[in-house]
């Protein structure tokens, strides 16, 4: 499979109040057409900052990314974006949102894509309705289906389902597996949460912190199509216990429990 | 996750719904029922009594001064009875002044917030998104804001006389510099979150000023120009008060030579009622144009 993202010794470094202060560095990874991968840490290992980079919002210090063979500067209609934080635009619909992104095609055209998406995500019928009017979740199908019209060569998620309790998350993940089954997608997937890292993807990269580099690719060997009882195999929890190892001192080390848990 | 604690996290919270609902039933002899004997802060109140709340506490001004004036308690040369108040803006309407008062005085006030606004706007999107606009323009307006507008009327009384521009430049030194820096504000709470995905979907910076930063901040801007419609009032009567031949503000100053206090005080509440109806119609336009805005859950 040709590759369809590379990331080749990705730095970043910011200037704080307190000094210089590494967030990334040296990370490299390769996404293969089609595939799902993962990325995981403990919080502030920088692995937003990491999609944020690919997304093209901040720029890296260094090193080089490359999707499909060109390489990126700045944020563009290739990559679809979907945030933690509910970014529809209140003022519009959610068809008018999911077309927001498609301005340069003609008016029937994508009106015809936004209600082609809303229905992928099973929100056909609330095409008219502003995003106040709608659950969380709901909001992030929206989400979901603008990131989706804009038929990019990759998708970036940044915890997308972080702040949807615990239920509908499961049902998201389902939902996510499905539009992926279909189109068979390139997906960059961001979380803190190890199952949900290892339920969706092909590959987890996990990432270790201060500065966030790569602890370890590993890959998933879990049968698709995915299915929720999946979950309680022991495979999969015997991958999550090892990457929950990798994790888990550096999360008690970085939330200041020195000493009282380690 | 595993999902025993998830499941049963949604248990309590089914829970404490089921004991929501039941504190809300209204006739009810239950336990719940009976525990609802506080007044708790933030909770909603029906339409019909806020209305008449709020009709009583109207009431009560007016019974205050009926009592004060027909009483007698205080003589009718400081305060002067409603009948003398009703008595005198039938006079001033037969004379046709009251009309061509108020005229003069919406226009002034109408120019001046128009011009003001005009500047503000752009100057305070600006401001709010653009680091480098502001670290030029900010110093500037934060020294010119705490000059009282008012005292800049003798000068402009030499420089423009007692003009309609006049009463203009003085509404927009009082109302332009508070705008700018409060439309600032407004912009910079605009979500991120909102800007970055405006950014992925390809839009260019001017089309993420105009379509998503000035989008979002406009609720805030109308909100924002609804309250310097208020200052502008102030700046308007007293630069009246102090150099015009006619206005709302001269009829009081006119008034006062005479000791006619009955006018003065129909000056007061005229302005008063105008306020309000330049308030209800912005938010009117606000309620029109943003309904997304109240139908937000959270």
């Amino acid at each position: 499979m040709p590759d369809r993202l590379v990331l080749r010794d990705v730095g970043k470094g910011f200037s704080t109040k307190k000094g210089p202060l590494r967030a990334l560095d040296g990370v490299a990874l390769t996404l293969a057409d089609g595939e799902f991968v993962s990325v995981v840490g403990a919080s502030g290992c920088g692995k937003s900052t990491l999609l944020r980079i690919v997304g093209g919002l901040e720029q890296a210090s260094e090193g080089e990314l490359i999707l499909d063979g060109s390489p990126l500067l700045g944020p563009g209609r290739d990559r679809g974006m979907v945030f933690q934080q509910y970014t529809l635009y209140p003022w519009l619909t959610a068809q008018g949102n999911v077309e927001f992104g498609l301005r340069d095609l003609p008016r029937r055209q994508r009106s015809e894509m936004a209600l082609e998406y809303l229905n992928v995500v099973g929100l056909g019928e609330f095409a008219h309705h502003h995003p106040g009017q709608l659950s969380g979740g709901m909001q992030q199908r929206v989400a979901i289906a603008r990131a989706l019209a804009l038929r990019p060569s990759i998708l970036l998620m940044d915890e997308p389902f972080g702040a949807l309790d615990a239920q509908t998350r499961s049902l998201m993940q389902e939902l996510l597996l499905s539009i992926w089954e279909r189109d068979r997608l390139s997906v960059l997937f961001v979380t803190h949460d190890i199952d949900e890292a290892i339920f969706l993807a092909d590959r987890i990269c996990v990432l270790a912190s201060k500065p966030g580099r790569v602890r370890e690719v590993i890959d998933v060997p879990l049968p698709r199509p995915r299915t929720f009882e999946q979950q309680m195999s022991k495979e999969f929890l015997q991958l999550k216990s090892h990457v929950r190892n990798l994790i888990h001192d550096e999360a008690a080390r970085n939330a200041g429990f020195v000493g009282s848990l380690a | 996750m595993s999902n025993v604690p998830s499941s049963a996290r949604q248990e309590t919270l089914t829970e404490s719904r089921r004991a929501g609902i039941s504190t809300g039933k209204p006739a009810g002899r239950s336990p719940a029922a009976r525990r609802r004997t506080r007044l708790l802060l933030y909770e909603p109140i029906p339409r019909t009594r806020y209305l008449l709340l709020a009709v009583c506490s109207l009431g009560a001004v007016f019974a205050i001064w009926s009592g004060l004036s027909y009483g007698g308690i205080v003589s009718n040369l400081f305060l002067p009875t409603p009948t003398q108040v009703w008595q005198a803006a039938v006079g001033e309407y037969q004379s046709g002044v009251l009309y061509s008062d108020t005229v003069a005085s919406v226009l002034r006030i109408l120019s001046g917030f128009v011009v003001s606004s005009a500047l503000a706007i752009p100057v305070g999107v600006l401001m709010g998104s653009f680091k480098a606009a502001e670290a030029v323009i900010e110093p500037a307006i934060d020294f010119i804001r705490y000059m009282p507008a008012v005292a800049f009327i003798p000068l402009t009384l030499i420089w423009f006389g007692t003009t309609t521009s006049q009463k203009v430049v003085i509404l927009f030194i009082g109302i332009f510099f508070q705008e700018v820096l409060l439309i600032m504000d407004n912009v910079k709470t605009v979500p991120r979150p909102l800007v970055d995905m405006a950014y992925s979907l390809g839009l260019s910076n001017w089309q993420v000023l105009r379509r998503v930063i000035f989008r979002s901040a406009l609720p805030g801007i109308v909100d924002t120009l609804r309250m310097s419609m208020g200052w502008a009032w102030t700046y308007l009567v007293v630069a009246e008060l102090v150099g015009a031949n006619d206005g709302l503000g001269f009829r009081i100053e006119q008034a006062q030579r005479y000791l006619n206090t009955p006018e003065i005080l129909l000056g007061i509440i005229v302005i008063g009622i105008l306020g309000i109806i330049f308030d209800f119609g912005f938010k009117a336009v606000y309620a029109k144009s943003f309904p997304y805005m109240s139908e937000r859950k959270s």
